[in-house]
C-alpha cells in the first residue's frame, strides 16, 4: 500500500454526481452545423489554414499552431465551411472569437488516418504528432499535451488525474468506467515519452467503479501502474494537490510540475494521446456530462464545436431552469448563453435553476471567524487577501501571496458572511495584471524618451566637434594654433550614467507578480490581451462605418 | 450569482452567534440556582438596550437593520456584559454600560467585523473605573445561609434603589472571592486560613465555581461543535495553569493553586467566550497562541500583583491591541513556498 499525503484545508460539498452515472456514455446525434472556435487551448489561437466554401473531411486540421503555447484545430466531422468569423463563444466576457463555421454533409467521411508506432518516434516527433493532433489537456485548462512532454530533470512520477473532485461532474468517471483500456493504453504512451520511473493513477474514492475498472485494465496490460484510491476532498483535483497526495511534494510557487519530477495528466488526456498515435485520430470530441437541473442527466460524446444548447436539449432542460453554468458549481462559470460552442476544455454543463443554487444571502462583514484559513488548500489567508482587495490595496495583496491562490472557491463556500470572496480575488488579480502592464508601458516609453535626449545631446555635441574640428583644422592651417580644448566629455559621461541609472531601475522595478507566472497563467494572460486588442479592433472596426477614422 | 463558486455551505453568521449564546445558558442557569434570578433581569435589560442601541446606531450608519439586528451579535455583547456586572447593580448601570458599549466600542468603529477591541471588555472596563463602587457589590451565593432578598426586593433595588428598611447594601452583597483574597493576604492571612473562611468552596469561590463550571461546559459544546478552535481556551487555560502553578509550589500560603484561579473570576467564561471572539484575536495558529498566552500571563500578573481583582478584560483588551502586530508576524508559510528562506 502507498502512504498517501495530505494537504491542508479543503472542503467536502455534496457531489451530486450519481445523477449522471446512471447511464452509459451516448454519442450525440450530428448536428446540422458545428462551430469551432480556433482557440481552445492555452495560448494563442490557432490560425486557420482552411478558406470558406471549402469542403473538409472528418480529422482534417482546419487550424494550425500559431506561436510554441498553441495547438491545431481539426474538422469533427465532412462537410462545407460557410464562415471563419466572430462567434460567441464559452466565456463569461460574452466576447465573441474567431470560430470556424462547418455545415456537415452527414457523411462524416474520414480524412485517412495513418496509425505510427510511438515507438519508432523520437520524443520530439511525438511531441510534434500531439501539436498537429490538437491534444491539449482536457481536465480543463487546455494545456497543449506536446509541452508537458518537456522536462528538464528527470521524472520520477507519472500522474494520472482521475481524481475528478467538482460536484456534478462525472465525465472522467464515465470515461475510465467504459474505456479503462485506452486510457491504461495511452498512459504507456505517455510514461514512454517521459521516460518516467512509475506510475500513479489517481482517483477519488467515491468511484469504486472507475477505480475497480482501471485497476482491472491495467492488471489485463500487465503494467506496474499503482491505481490508488485518494481521498474524496475538494479540491483533490488540483493537479498541484493530487502530486501533493500521492508524493508528499509541493510543487514550489511558479515552478512546474516537472521542476519537482512529476507530470500530470488527466485521464481523458490519455485517452486522447493514445488516437492520435495508435488510431490516427485528432482531437475532434470528448465526454461531457450534461446534468443539473435536467430531466435526463447524463454524459455524451459530442463533436467539438457542438452548440451546448443542442446539448442540453437532448437530456431536456427543466422549465425553471433560468441560465447554464459551464464546468462545476465550484469553479465553473455562467454561460452568457447556451448558444455557445462545445470546446476541449467543455467538462460539463450544468442547468441551474434558482431552486438547484439558491442565490447568497447579501454578504455581510467579515467577522475574521477563519473559516476560510481552515479550507484554504494554499494555505492563504483568505480575510487578509479580502480585506486588501477590498481596499485596492494590491501591493499588500501581492506580499500575501494573492497569485498562489488558486480560485477554488472553497472560502466562499464555508464563509458564514457569504461573501463572495473568489470574485474579490480575480478583481485584485486583474487589477494587478493591468496595472503591471501599464508600468511596463511606461517604462518602455522613459526609456524611449530618455534615449531620445541622450541622441539629440550626442548630436549637438557631434556637429559642435565637427565645428571645432574644424575650425581648428582651419586655424592650425593659419597658424601653429595651441591644440584646441578636447570634447567636454564629462557631460558625456554624465548622461551615459543617467541612461545606465535608469535601465537598471527599469530592470529592478520589473512588476512582481508577473515573475513567477506558470505558462498556463502567461497563456491566460496572453489570451486576455488578445481579446481586448480584438475588442479593440471591433471597436474601431465597428466606428470607422459612421465616424472619421480615430488616431489614438 | 454571475462567478463561481454558486454553492455555499448552510453556515450563516446569526446561527454561530446564536450557538455561543445557547452555550451560554449551562453557566447562566447555574448562576440562577446559586445567585437567584436577579441576573436574568440585567441580561434582559442589557439586551433590550443593545438591540436599541444598534437599531439607533444602524439608523444613523445608514445601514440596513435587519441582517444586522438578526446576526445576534449585539445581543452576544449584551449577555456577556450583563454576566460581568454585578447582579444586583442599579438599572442605570447596566443601560449605560451596554449603550457604551455598542456605540463606541462597536460602531464608532465601524460595527460588525470592524471593532479592534472586546465590547463587552471595554464596556466592562468603563464601568468599573467609572463606577467601581457599585461594580464591587456583587451577591452572596444562597447557601451561605446570611440574610437574602426576595426577588421583589431585588428587583425594587435595581428599579429604583430601595433596599428593605434596616437592611444595609453591605448586608446582601459581597467582594468577589478572588477580591476578597486580594484584601485577606494583605491583611497577613495565609492562603490556608483564608480559604478556610465560609464563602469559599471545593475549587474556588462558592457558587461561583459552579457557574465557572457551567460556563466551562458550554465552551466545551462550542469546541467540539468547532465554533471556536482549541488554541485559546487550551493556551490560556494552560498558561494560567502553569503560571499560578509555578508561583503555588514556590510559596503556597501567600499564592493559590492553579484550580482555584482557573474557577474564579472571569477565567472560564474568558477563556471560552471572551478571548474566543474572532473579530478581536489573531487569525493565525500562532498568532492565536501567543495571544492567548499573553492574556494569561496579564491576568495572573494584574490579579495577583495588579490594583484590580480580576484581570481578565484588561488582559483581553491589552492583547487586542497587539493582534495586528501578533498577526504580522505569524503569518505562516503558504503552499508551495516553504522550502524558500524567510
Amino acid at each position: 500500500m502507498r502512504t498517501l499525503h495530505r494537504f491542508h484545508g479543503g472542503i467536502h460539498p455534496a457531489s451530486h454526481k450519481a445523477l449522471s452515472t446512471h447511464q452509459s456514455i451516448v454519442r450525440a446525434p450530428l448536428p446540422n452545423s458545428l462551430v469551432i472556435p480556433l482557440r481552445q487551448h492555452a495560448g494563442e489561437a490557432a490560425k486557420p489554414c482552411v478558406s470558406t466554401g471549402d469542403h473538409v473531411l472528418k480529422g482534417q486540421r482546419i487550424g494550425t499552431p500559431n506561436g510554441m503555447l498553441s495547438s491545431s484545430v481539426h474538422a469533427p466531422t465532412s462537410g462545407t465551411i460557410t464562415a471563419i468569423a466572430l462567434h460567441q463563444i464559452a466565456h463569461p466576457s460574452a466576447l465573441p472569437d474567431l470560430c470556424v463555421t462547418l455545415i456537415p454533409d452527414g457523411k462524416d467521411t474520414w480524412i485517412e488516418r495513418e496509425a505510427v508506432d510511438f515507438r519508432a518516434l523520437s520524443v520530439s516527433e511525438l511531441q510534434q504528432r500531439l501539436r498537429d493532433f490538437g491534444i491539449v489537456g482536457l481536465g480543463g485548462a487546455a494545456f497543449p499535451s506536446d509541452l508537458k512532454l518537456r522536462h528538464r530533470i528527470k521524472v520520477d512520477t507519472l500522474i494520472l488525474n482521475g481524481a475528478e473532485c467538482e460536484p456534478y461532474i462525472t465525465c472522467d468517471d464515465m470515461l475510465m468506467r467504459e474505456r479503462a483500456n485506452e486510457i491504461v493504453r495511452g498512459i504507456f504512451i505517455l510514461r514512454h515519452a517521459l521516460e518516467a520511473d512509475e506510475v500513479v493513477i489517481g482517483i477519488e474514492d467515491n468511484k469504486p467503479e472507475a477505480i475497480a475498472a482501471m485497476r482491472q485494465a491495467v492488471c489485463a496490460a500487465q503494467l506496474d501502474y499503482a491505481v490508488v484510491a485518494v481521498p474524496t476532498i475538494y479540491p483533490g483535483g488540483s493537479a498541484k494537490h493530487l502530486i501533493k497526495v500521492i508524493t508528499g511534494l509541493e510543487v514550489p510557487s511558479g515552478k512546474l510540475p516537472t521542476d519537482i519530477g512529476v507530470q500530470c495528466f488527466n485521464v481523458a488526456t490519455a485517452l486522447s494521446v493514445k488516437r492520435a498515435l495508435d488510431d490516427g485520430e485528432p482531437l475532434i470530441s470528448r465526454i461531457i456530462t450534461v446534468t443539473g437541473n435536467v430531466e435526463q442527466p447524463r454524459n455524451y460524446e459530442a463533436l467539438i464545436g457542438t452548440t451546448l444548447s443542442d446539448l442540453v436539449a437532448l437530456s431536456t432542460a427543466k422549465s425553471d431552469t433560468n441560465r447554464y453554468i459551464m464546468g462545476g458549481p465550484m469553479m465553473g462559470m455562467v454561460l452568457p448563453s447556451a448558444n455557445v460552442p462545445m470546446v476541449k476544455a467543455s467538462n460539463c454543463v450544468i442547468a441551474a435553476s434558482d431552486a438547484l443554487f439558491p442565490p447568497a444571502p447579501p454578504a455581510l462583514p467579515c467577522i475574521r471567524c477563519t473559516r476560510c484559513v481552515q479550507v484554504c488548500p494554499a494555505e492563504l489567508q483568505p480575510q487578509d487577501l479580502y480585506w486588501f482587495a477590498k481596499s485596492n490595496n494590491f501591493g499588500k495583496a501581492q506580499e500575501w501571496s494573492l497569485a498562489d491562490c488558486i480560485e477554488c472557491g472553497a472560502c466562499a463556500y464555508v464563509c458564514p458572511s457569504h461573501i463572495p470572496l473568489v470574485q474579490y480575488y480575480r478583481y485584485a488579480k486583474s487589477e494587478i495584471r493591468e496595472r503591471s502592464a501599464e508600468k511596463l508601458a511606461a517604462d518602455r516609453a522613459r526609456e524611449r524618451h530618455e534615449y531620445r535626449q541622450f541622441r539629440i545631446e550626442r548630436e549637438k555635441q557631434e556637429k559642435a566637434e565637427k565645428l571645432a574640428q574644424r575650425e581648428a583644422a582651419s586655424r592650425s592651417a593659419a597658424t601653429a594654433a595651441p591644440s584646441t580644448p578636447s570634447v567636454d566629455d564629462t557631460q558625456q559621461m554624465r548622461i551615459n550614467e543617467a541612461i545606465e541609472r535608469a535601465k537598471a531601475q527599469a530592470l529592478a522595478a520589473h512588476p512582481k507578480n508577473t515573475d513567477s507566472l506558470t505558462p498556463e497563467q502567461q497563456a491566460e494572460i496572453a489570451a486576455i490581451e488578445a481579446r481586448r486588442a480584438k475588442i479593440l479592433e471591433l471597436a474601431t472596426d465597428a466606428g470607422a462605418d459612421d465616424e472619421p477614422h480615430k488616431i489614438s | 450569482m454571475l462567478s463561481s463558486p454558486f454553492v455555499t455551505a448552510p453556515t450563516r453568521v446569526d446561527q454561530i452567534m446564536l450557538r455561543v449564546l445557547l452555550a451560554l445558558i449551562p453557566g447562566i442557569t447555574l448562576y440562577v440556582w446559586y445567585f437567584g434570578p436577579a441576573i436574568l433581569v440585567s441580561i434582559t435589560l442589557a439586551s433590550l438596550t443593545a438591540l436599541a442601541t444598534e437599531a439607533v446606531m444602524l439608523k444613523l450608519r445608514d445601514r440596513p437593520l435587519k441582517p444586522f439586528l438578526s446576526d445576534h451579535s449585539a445581543l452576544l455583547t449584551a449577555w456577556l456584559l450583563a454576566l460581568s456586572i454585578p447582579p444586583l447593580a442599579p438599572w442605570w448601570l447596566v443601560v449605560v454600560g451596554t449603550a457604551f458599549t455598542l456605540v463606541v466600542a462597536k460602531h464608532l468603529y465601524g460595527g460588525l467585523g470592524n471593532n479592534p477591541f472586546n465590547p463587552a471588555m471595554i464596556g466592562y472596563a468603563v464601568l468599573i473605573i467609572s463606577f467601581p463602587a457599585h461594580m464591587t457589590h456583587w451577591l452572596s451565593p444562597h447557601a451561605l445561609g446570611g440574610m437574602e432578598l426576595s426577588f421583589a426586593q431585588q428587583l425594587d433595588y435595581i428599579l429604583h434603589g430601595i433596599l428593605p428598611a434596616g437592611v444595609g447594601l453591605d448586608a446582601v452583597t459581597m467582594a468577589t472571592p478572588l477580591d476578597t483574597l486580594k484584601t485577606q493576604l494583605h491583611l497577613g492571612l495565609s492562603v490556608n486560613e483564608i480559604r478556610d473562611m465560609p464563602i469559599y468552596g471545593r475549587l474556588a469561590g462558592h457558587g461561583s465555581e459552579m457557574v465557572a463550571l457551567g460556563f466551562a461546559l458550554g465552551g466545551l459544546y462550542l469546541l467540539f461543535t468547532r465554533i471556536i478552535s482549541w488554541h485559546l481556551p487550551v493556551v490560556y487555560l494552560g498558561t494560567l495553569f502553569a503560571l499560578a502553578g509555578l508561583f503555588h509550589l514556590y510559596d503556597p500560603a501567600h499564592y493559590v493553586t492553579p484550580v482555584f484561579h482557573w474557577f474564579s473570576g472571569a477565567a472560564m467564561i474568558g477563556a471560552f467566550f471572551i478571548l474566543t471572539d474572532p473579530v478581536t484575536s489573531p487569525t493565525t495558529a500562532k498568532g492565536k497562541i501567543l495571544f492567548a498566552a499573553g492574556a494569561a500571563v496579564l491576568t495572573y500578573l494584574i490579579r495577583v500583583f495588579g490594583g484590580f481583582p480580576d484581570g481578565m478584560a484588561f488582559a483581553t483588551i491589552l492583547m487586542n491591541i497587539c493582534v495586528p502586530l501578533i498577526d504580522l508576524y505569524t503569518q505562516p508559510k503558504v503552499f508551495g513556498k516553504k522550502e524558500e528562506g524567510k
